[in-house]
């Protein structure tokens, strides 16, 4: 099988999990929600972003592994609406009725982390059932941050936008209820604390849903709502208007006219790589033991070389520590550093040359791309005597305490310590996204079931009983097995410790996208202060 | 031949034959003095002339039919000579008498000949005098079955206008009085005639030429078969599959019309042919140039014009008849572009003609060297065509050594031509000459009875140019984008749904789902078509293989929300107006609403508010084009509001009045009105 076959194969695996959770419910309850003149979450999303705009949709694999849908019943993602990139998320009605699970809570918190990093608006395309109550436990204490990131989100002065198409009750009123703006949809939406057989129970009065929280109710004697939208489309086109009135529109970059042709002020100011993008899935080998040049990768990433980008990728410290490659490159017209493994260990050098290279990107103030294919730091005598630990440290440090965006991307393996020091999930990069060839975990599955046999073994050596070989055997091989599925990116996604799993030819787009939303609401700041350095 | 007199020639005429007028004038070396109403400020012909004077205001009867304003105007300009054209003023003896009192040049023939042949009445009786074969007059209240169907026309009639068929007895008396009506509005003159009806009949008429020694030339035939409302579509010469007998006897026939009357200048004498009976009566007399005499000038390589002009000067007097009138060389076919609309029984249209562009154009009014097109043409891109008169755009002329192949040139013309703004009858056009019964010579005035498959010449697969225009506006969308000016357009990580453009073309609705991302734009259903190039406005596909480009142009009219697209390619032309994503309930118009069809002027209102009316019964009238059109109830139900008042102008698309479905509901039907 050819690296390419190996790829499209994974990508076919992952078009398909993706395809799990564009379903929804299922077909029937697909069908059952547009019967009644509904929209499912993508389609209000597809109209409510701008003609033509991308989408990028984060965490769409929340939940894959797990008792839930995959998706988690919740779309989160990043549109741009009259021309301002907005955090949108959209509860999927045709799952469970849209109701919360562990997984969406987890799904949306990450969403509204984004937001807030980033001061995206939050436009909540709500209709949701509330809590899944089996797993209420588990949703219920933590749940409660959801409200408080909207109205702290507001307080910064980002804002935040509810429309209500459906159901939105109980703890999900105060969505609507916090948000700076909110748009109920006539005869669907419905928000109130308590419905008719609480009210009933709590106090004995006889009412309706229409009285207790629909959306003339809302819009005419309540106020909650602000607009009443005849339709779902009507929603949505309101949220439009409203977005258009934020006050965050960025100026026109270009003034072409439209139909003067393809020369666009901003395909001037950059260059698309020289290389084809489809030759990405060649490079990339089926065995992650099987090294290759991140350089390659980078010269399909970066800009190509134009009048202001003369050379497409200027390698810093090029003769010292060659196996991690560091250096500065242009995408989509941003300038970055990158810090890419190229031959999966770091050792003191590639260390401390992360470290320099991260400090000078916070002098000028510029954002990071760690491209992941590490196995971790390098172990043994030597390198343990010659401060291996330390240097980790320093990189753990400089990553640990930059405050440029970083972006992490895990084309390959990403194990141990060396997930850390490349800026993975726990290291808070703004974006980390996956390839479908990456691995990550503690250590590779085979190494990981030698260390356990080694463990076992001399245990039981030391306890005098004759090892098992065969149990032995039997164990390495479940432990190998478990570690691998652990390690796959679609279980890493479904835990929400990345945002996404992508096709690694759409990598350069996505982070054109993350860059642009990075860059848009906040200036780059770099740091001037780190962790104390060991030396 | 002596030198013509004439220094500074008015045209009292507009548009193209203003136009074609001047093209002579200028290789005479003949000034040229244009007058205009205020809407035609702008036209080419207006332009064109060494001077303009300006006749204020707007209809025919404020301005081109000014005799005395048009003869101040001669004065004032220094004219010494006045070309009327065809229409307006061309066939009025009491102007072409004054023209001359006012010592000026009359390029016509002398009044006594315009008022002999003024009358169709008097002009049928001195032509049977003259042995000119000609149909039997009757009265309304003497015909009986056996002289069924009948034709009414106006006596002073021409440009089919007052002109009715009548199939049964009962209907006599009505179309009589109806074509009185139209004749009383249109002529002043509401004097009507009948004449027994020859089906499957073809127009064929002779263009003759009288100098000042009483010679006669006959310069060949025109035929003139396709017809609709009575006004000629498609003429060509000679005329196709005549018997030389009949030829000949036409051509006869024509000499001694124009000799019983001593005709001076170029005139034509029209006839009705059978086919079947090979026989041929007289109808009338054109006493002026005609608009379809390029086909003459084609195969006999005379200027018409300046022959007019010629006998018209007594300068010239002594010009001895040089004419070849032999056979004709070639075949020539003329097209008339209209702005109308075929498919809505040929209602005119009117507005901004964004783009006009017929390409392959040899000559504009001038003579034919070897085969090739011609184009008179009143119109450019960006001039309004307006309601006041004529809807003629343009007419194309082409040439060839045989007819067929004459006729292929115009067709392909035309269907290359770029006409963006206003509904035209290209397509009828190109579909008649490309028509089998058309190559084969099968011409009657009732050919797009016969025929009417050629009306409904819509795109065969509008999928591609749909599809490229969507490529379009997605592209327009690309390139205003505030951020993300690089992701590729409709990028998606994770799929869902294709992307949705829907048009309105015509009526009708086409929906085009496709898909872009980092492979570029797809079709989501056809495979078969890839998109080769893309930019704003312009877009290569490939269907099944075949490399198509289609260029796009973004009407001036559209608003940003509804963008609207002229698109042509694939020897097609569409107008898609993209359906806005969402529509603000408050611009959504009530049910039941009346609309005016095209702008004009509100003429009648015979009903009250509060009414009641019946499915079809007329609820306004409208005038426009010089048409009255019946805006007439959509349902049966309660005149709810009326928004305009007799002599008010309105737009296309207004709201002229509302018919409620039941008076006591209105309240239901307002807040239907609110649900798109």
């Amino acid at each position: 099988m050819t690296r390419r076959d190996s790829m499209l194969a994974k990508i076919a695996d992952l078009d398909a999990e993706h395809a799990k959770a564009v379903a929804g419910g299922g077909e029937k309850y697909v069908e059952r929600h547009h019967a009644r003149g509904k929209l499912m979450p993508r389609e209000r999303i597809e109209l409510l972003i701008d003609p033509g705009s991308a989408f990028l949709e984060l965490s769409p694999l929340a939940g894959w592994g797990s008792d839930f849908t995959v998706g988690a019943s919740v779309v989160t993602g990043i549109g741009v609406i009259e021309g301002v990139e907005c955090m949108i998320t959209a509860n999927d009605p045709s799952v469970k009725g849209g109701a919360s699970n562990p997984w969406t809570v987890k799904k949306i918190f990450r969403a509204s982390q984004i937001a807030e990093e980033n001061r995206l608006p939050t436009v909540a395309l709500v209709e949701s059932g509330g809590a899944d109550l089996p797993t209420q436990k588990e949703i219920f204490i933590p749940g409660g941050r959801l409200f408080r990131d909207i109205t702290r989100s507001s307080a910064a002065k980002v804002p935040t936008i509810a429309l209500v198409f459906g159901n939105s009750t109980a703890g999900g009123a105060y969505v609507p209820g916090m948000s700076d703006y909110t748009v109920m949809v006539k005869d669907q939406a419905k928000v109130f604390l308590g419905g008719p057989p609480l009210v009933k129970m709590a106090t004995g009065e006889e009412s309706d849903d229409e009285s207790l929280g629909g959306a003339e109710m809302h819009a005419r004697t309540s106020g909650l709502a602000d607009y009443l939208a005849v339709d779902e489309h009507d929603a949505l086109r309101i949220g439009r208007r409203i977005v258009a009135r934020l006050n965050r529109q960025q100026p026109g970059s270009c003034d072409v006219s439209a139909g003067s042709g393809d020369a666009s002020a901003t395909s001037r100011r950059f260059a698309e790589p020289e290389v084809d993008p489809d030759d990405l899935l060649d490079l990339i080998p089926t065995d992650l033991k099987e090294p290759f040049d991140p350089r390659q990768v980078i010269a399909h990433l970066a800009d190509g070389v134009s009048a202001d980008n003369g050379v497409v990728f200027d390698e810093f410290k090029p003769l010292y520590g060659g196996s991690l490659v560091t250096g500065w490159a242009r995408i989509h017209g941003h300038q970055v550093g990158i810090l890419a493994n190229a031959q999966g260990v770091l050792f003191s050098e590639e260390a401390q040359k992360a470290t320099q290279f991260i400090q000078l990107a916070n002098q000028i103030d510029v954002p990071l791309l760690f491209l992941h294919n590490t196995t971790g730091y390098m172990v043994g005598k030597e390198y343990e005597q010659g401060g291996i630990i330390k240097h980790g440290a320093m990189m753990i440090n400089a990553v640990s305490n930059s405050t440029v965006p970083h972006i992490s991307i895990i084309m390959g393996a990403s194990y141990g310590a060396g997930n850390y020091g490349m800026n993975g999930r726990a290291y808070d990069p703004r974006f980390l996204f996956t390839w479908p060839s990456a691995k990550s975990a503690v250590m590779g599955p085979a190494q990981l079931a030698g260390v356990l046999s080694i463990v076992a073994r001399a245990a039981s050596e030391a306890k005098g009983r004759v090892y098992d070989e065969a149990a032995d055997a039997g164990m390495r091989e479940f432990i190998e097995a478990s570690v691998e599925e652990q390690s796959l990116p679609h279980f890493l996604s479904g835990m929400l410790y990345d945002d996404g799993v992508i096709d690694p030819r759409d990598t350069r787009t996505i982070l054109g996208i993350c860059l642009s939303v990075i860059t848009a609401n906040q200036p780059v700041k770099g740091t001037d202060r780190f962790g104390v350095f060991r030396m | 031949m002596s030198g013509l007199t004439i220094q500074r020639l008015l045209v009292a005429n507009r548009g193209e034959i203003a136009r074609r007028v001047f093209a002579t004038c200028r290789r005479l070396g003949i000034e040229t003095v244009a007058v205009h109403s205020d809407p035609d400020a702008g036209l080419p012909f207006v332009r064109e002339a060494d001077f303009a004077v300006l006749l204020p205001g707007s209809t025919p009867g404020e301005t081109y039919l000014r005799g005395d304003l048009v003869i101040d105007a001669a004065r004032r300009a220094g004219a010494d000579a006045i070309h009327p054209g065809y229409g307006f003023l061309s066939e009025n003896a009491a102007f072409a008498r004054d023209v001359r009192a006012a010592g000026l040049i009359w390029i016509g023939p002398d009044p006594e000949s315009i008022e002999s042949m003024g009358s169709k009445i008097e002009a049928k009786l001195l032509m049977a005098a003259a042995g000119v074969p000609v149909l039997a007059n009757l009265t309304a209240t003497e015909v009986t079955e056996a002289d069924l169907p009948l034709l009414v026309k106006a006596s002073a009639g021409g440009g089919g206008r007052g002109m009715r068929i009548v199939r049964t007895l009962e209907s006599v008396a009505d179309e009589v009085a109806k074509a009185e009506a139209e004749a009383a509005s249109a002529f002043g003159d509401g004097t009507v005639f009948l004449e027994p009806f020859v089906e499957h009949g073809r127009h064929v008429e002779v263009q003759v030429w009288g100098d000042h020694e009483a010679n006669i030339a006959v310069l060949g035939e025109r035929d003139c078969s396709l017809q609709r409302r009575h006004q000629k579509v498609i003429e060509e010469a000679p005329a196709p599959g005549l018997p030389q007998s009949v030829v000949a006897a036409l051509h006869e026939a024509a000499r001694s019309a124009a000799e019983a009357i001593r005709y001076v200048g170029a005139g034509t004498v029209e006839f009705l042919y059978d086919p079947a009976r090979e026989s041929f009566w007289f109808l009338e007399m054109n006493t002026r140039l005609q608009v379809e005499h390029p086909v003459t000038e084609a195969v006999t390589g005379v200027d018409l014009v300046e022959l007019q002009l010629l006998a018209a000067d007594p300068g010239s007097g002594g010009w001895t008849m040089m004419l070849r009138t032999d056979r004709p060389d070639g075949h020539a076919i003329e097209a008339r572009l209209y702005a109308e609309d075929p498919g809505a029984d040929y209602q005119p249209q009117s507005g901004l003609l964004e783009t006009f562009d017929i390409p392959g154009v040899s000559v504009e009014f001038g003579a034919l060297v070897g085969p090739g097109l011609r184009l008179d043409s009143g119109f450019e891109s960006g001039n309004e065509v307006g309601t006041h008169y004529d809807a003629m755009i343009a007419k194309l002329i082409s040439w060839a050594p045989t007819r067929e192949l004459a006729a292929r040139r115009l067709a392909g013309a035309l269907s290359r031509a770029r006409l963006h703004g206003l509904t035209t009858n290209r397509d009828l056009l190109v579909a008649s000459l490309r028509h089998d019964a058309f190559l084969s010579g099968e011409v009657s005035t009732d050919f797009f009875t016969l025929h009417p498959e050629v009306l409904g010449s819509a795109v065969s697969d509008p999928v591609p140019a749909a599809f490229a225009a969507a490529v379009m506006l997605a592209e327009q969308d690309r390139l205003v984008r505030r951020v993300q000016h690089a992701a590729p357009v409709a990028w998606r990580n994770v799929v869902s749904q294709p992307q949705r453009t829907v048009f309105e073309h015509d009526e009708s609705e086409i929906a085009v789902e496709w898909y872009g991302g980092r492979t570029g734009y797809s079709h989501a259903t056809r495979a078969d078509i890839a998109v080769v190039e893309a930019s704003a406005g312009s877009v290569v596909l490939e269907v099944d293989g075949v490399r198509t480009r289609f260029d796009g142009v973004r009407s001036s009219a559209d608003h940003g929300a509804a963008r609207e697209l002229f698109v042509d390619g694939g020897l097609h032309s569409l107008r898609l107006r993209e359906r806005p994503r969402f529509v603000d309930p408050a611009d959504v118009v009530a049910q039941g609403s009346l609309l005016a069809p095209m702008p004009g002027t509100v003429i009648g209102v015979p009903l009250e508010v509060g009414a009641a009316v019946t499915a079809g019964q007329p609820v306004l009238v409208l005038e426009a084009m010089k048409m009255q059109h019946t805006i007439t109830a959509p349902t049966d139900g309660v005149l709810t509001e009326v928004a305009v008042v007799v002599g008010q102008q309105v737009s296309a698309g207004e709201v002229l009045a509302v018919v409620s479905i039941e008076s006591d509901d209105q309240e239901e039907s307002a807040a239907e009105g609110d649900v798109r």
